[in-house]
């Protein structure tokens, strides 16, 4: 299997989910981080259900070390650096999320149904990408 | 159990299984920020194929699910301009911050990395002043 077919298969795979989980929804998004109004624990289900195979996934690379496709090195685990830039990225990111119920991966999973409103959150989240390149820069 | 849980835990396990693929297939971690991050600023230019590949079925197969009838469209819940800055925090934030709910929250937590557990924790606790604060200003119902 080549790279491309592999990349493939994942991003399909993770946009079907993301339809069947019920997250390209951004009401059951924001639905879940309301826990102060009517509270949807969805969210948490899916999560969940990620997390399982996962773990799995992180126990076979531990001991493979490298892909199965061109033999590439595993990702590192990151050095556990707790910085401001972790936490203020992680900040903004949320208030993002929580205003538009919309996270990068199912904005990108409604593109085909959700028309502008999905198009406007999306190439806003472009321009701001290349703000962060160039601000970093 | 409510339907929307069942149906949550289906489509979260399929979202592991592809994060699971991309890692051992491919040797990467799934983050949906990132893999478009790279394209957008430049940094993914080595592997630009691999990223857009993914991006395009991301967008193309819960495209074909829903005109076929076997998935459903949503509405949005606020106005365009609050998407517009909703969008623009969203992308500044998950560069800034290395990533967003599947590679911090999916990828990172799967790992026990403490990186991913505390974004998760961070950006989970401002969406909720988010929501909280957006719907005292009336910006959602």
């Amino acid at each position: 299997m080549s790279r491309l077919l592999a990349a493939a298969l994942a991003g399909g795979l993770f946009g079907a989910g993301l339809l069947v989980s019920g997250m390209t929804d951004p009401a059951k998004v924001q639905g879940f981080l309301d826990i102060f109004g009517n509270w949807d624990p969805t969210l948490a289900f899916v999560m969940g259900g990620a997390i399982l195979p996962m773990l799995a996934a992180w126990r076979i690379a531990a001991r493979r070390r490298i892909s199965v496709i061109d033999a590439m090195p595993l990702p590192e685990r990151p050095d556990p650096v707790i910085d401001r830039r972790l936490l203020g990225g992680a900040a903004l990111f949320g208030v993002g999320w929580g205003l538009s119920g919309l996270c990068p991966g199912p904005a990108m999973a409604s593109l085909g149904f959700g028309g502008l409103p999905v198009w406007a959150f999306f190439l806003a989240m472009l321009v701001g990408m290349a703000i962060y390149g160039r601000v970093k820069a | 159990m409510n339907p929307d849980w069942i149906l949550g835990l289906c489509g979260g396990v399929m979202i592991g299984l592809a994060a699971s693929a991309f890692l051992l297939l491919n040797g990467r971690i799934m983050g949906a920020s990132g893999l478009v991050g790279g394209l957008v600023d430049g940094s993914g230019r080595g592997n630009a194929a691999e990223r857009a590949t993914f991006v395009a079925t991301l967008i193309a197969v819960p495209a074909l699910l829903v005109a076929a009838g076997l998935g459903a469209a949503s509405d949005p819940v606020a106005g365009l301009g609050t998407l517009v800055l909703a969008g623009l925090l969203v992308g500044f934030g998950t560069r800034m911050g290395n990533g967003c709910t599947s590679g911090h929250g999916v990828c990172g937590i799967s790992r026990f990395s403490l990186r991913g557990i505390v974004a998760t924790l961070v950006y989970i606790a401002t969406g909720i002043i988010a929501v909280l604060v957006g719907r005292m200003v009336g910006l959602h119902a």
